[in-house]
């Protein structure tokens, strides 16, 4: 069997250590720049705060994995560097990273810290993840949401290195570590900024028959009837009308989140190492829900029992929960 | 900046000007004193807040006769009541159920999912909402029962007591 790690996500060092109290094995966070995918307005953390917070987890045999897993634009490189010099520094247990630039400087410069290759890698297939590991010395691959779990079991067969899958949070696929539908409307790339839906750009505007209206950089790209539950105000969860469509549909996704709480035994027997739950952005309440039911449900399977695994459904976006591609190839 | 413009169903309930009026005047002294010790308990919190120090928060829990205006500037700090016919022009307006408003206030509820359901309605400048829901987040504890504390064993009952009614009542969200 796997270890089964549950890498859980921070915001700040209060959701940190709520995490760590939780049950997580590993948490994973960024600072307050463009280093990391969730560069939001009033999340992450300070230098200072970092140091402390690899402490507090150190203390409680917890790990903290710093995310650099956004793509550093031309003459800007020096920002990832210095990021990696800092987690380095404060001791780390490894950095997740997504552009080759970013791991061959770490590679070189602190081979003894490990590299977890990021989702926004976007690395799904047994060669794509070798190069990653014999050039660079990747430990562990975040697999793109894509795969089925019989192909998550093949490509473990043929890699040499551990694999991390996300278990529950945001379902939001395109063409992972390259998407730039957030940069078509405000400016702000998800990849390069680390920012998807700048929350400068987004409104909500309430109707006179309680609908409420969504609206990124000026253009409405959603509507939700008075009764109706709502999403993330991004352009993949966005629902248009078309001229065979006039009613308004979810062209691409529907806001939903993934929730593979039911496979994880499927998952463990498949060789996945770790399990990952989304949601830096999210609250302490979120993570303390949220950690302490998985961290339950893999210790039952771990045990031989079955998992006891709590309804999590109410923190789902547009509360509806799926199994995406682990699951089946289509999904919707 | 935009504002609520807009009028619905899940409006807070009409109350008498008058009444509106006295409940701001009863609840102000307390205000005052528990916003200024909660910031002198937690300044690092500002931090989060960034450029938005200075915005102008409306919180508006439905089932009050007021709304409470809070501008998180620590130079200048602002938290009380006002009558919704004489409140200020807000950069952001926060609205729900008081206890929903209180939990979120203490993470005991999670911002994103309220909003999903829809018990929690933002308008106005969203980074300045993202950036007040950071800052409160990164409080450890209970704000809420640091405020009770300040007034010793009745404060802590009225919160308890507060706690168990609305347990007590069956959720009927925003839209009612």
């Amino acid at each position: 069997m796997s270890l089964a790690e549950l890498i859980c996500p921070a915001g700040t060092p209060a959701a940190l250590r709520t995490a760590v109290d939780a049950g997580a094995d590993a948490v994973y966070c960024g600072f307050q720049d463009a280093t990391n995918a969730r560069n939001f307005p009033g999340l992450n953390f300070t230098p200072e705060e970092l140091e402390a917070s690899v402490a507090y987890a150190h203390a409680r045999g917890a790990k903290v994995l710093l995310a650099l897993n956004t793509y550093p634009p031309a003459g800007k490189v020096d920002l990832w560097r210095q990021a990696a010099d800092k987690g380095a520094q404060f001791g780390v247990d490894a950095f997740i990273v997504a552009d080759m630039g970013v791991a061959e400087y770490i590679a070189r410069t602190y081979p003894h810290i490990r590299l977890h290759l990021s989702v926004q890698a976007a690395a799904s297939s047994p060669e794509a993840i070798r190069y990653y590991c014999e050039n660079f010395g990747v430990k562990r691959v975040v697999l793109p949401r894509i795969l089925t779990i019989p192909e998550i079991r093949e490509i473990r067969k043929e890699i040499p290195c551990e694999i991390e899958t996300f278990i529950f949070g945001n379902h939001g696929l395109m063409v992972e570590g390259r998407c730039s539908l957030t940069n078509y409307l405000t400016g702000q790339s998800t990849n390069l900024d680390g920012v998807c839906s700048p929350a400068s750009d987004v409104e909500y505007i309430r109707h006179s028959d309680g609908s409420m209206s969504s609206k990124l950089g000026g253009f409405t790209i959603d509507s939700f009837g008075p009764e109706e539950k709502a999403g993330y105000p991004t352009i993949c969860k966005g629902r248009y009308t078309v001229p065979h469509r006039t009613d308004g549909y979810y062209a691409f996704e529907e806001p939903i989140s993934l929730n593979l709480a039911r496979l994880l035994p499927d998952l463990i027997d498949a060789g996945v190492h770790a399990f990952k739950i989304e949601g830096r952005q999210r609250s302490k309440s979120y993570v303390r829900s949220v950690v302490s039911s998985f961290r339950n449900a893999v210790d039952d399977i771990r045990a031989g029992r079955t998992a006891d695994i709590a309804n999590l459904v109410a923190l789902t976006e547009g509360q509806k929960q799926t199994q995406g591609a682990f699951a089946t190839k289509k999904w919707r | 900046m935009p504002t609520d413009t807009i009028t619905n169903t899940s409006r807070p309930r009409p109350v008498q000007p008058v009444l509106s009026h006295m409940a701001c005047r009863a609840v102000q002294p307390l205000l005052s004193r528990v916003v200024k010790r909660i910031a002198k308990n937690h300044e690092t919190m500002f931090n989060r807040l960034g450029a938005h120090q200075t915005t102008d928060f409306l919180i508006d829990p439905i089932e009050f006769p007021f709304a409470l205006h809070l501008r998180p500037d620590p130079e200048n700090l602002i938290f009380r009541a006002v009558p919704r016919d004489a409140a200020p022009v807000a950069g952001a307006v926060i609205r729900g159920r008081f206890k929903l408003l209180l939990e979120l206030m203490d993470s005991e509820e999670d911002g994103d999912a309220a909003f999903f359901s829809r018990d929690l309605e933002i308008t106005g400048d969203t980074e300045a909402v993202v950036r007040l829901r950071n800052a409160l987040d990164d409080v450890d504890g209970s704000i809420a029962e640091e405020a009770a504390d300040l007034f010793g064993a009745p404060g802590r009952a009225i919160l308890r007591r507060l706690r168990l009614s609305y347990n007590a009542t069956p959720k009927t969200g925003m839209q009612q």
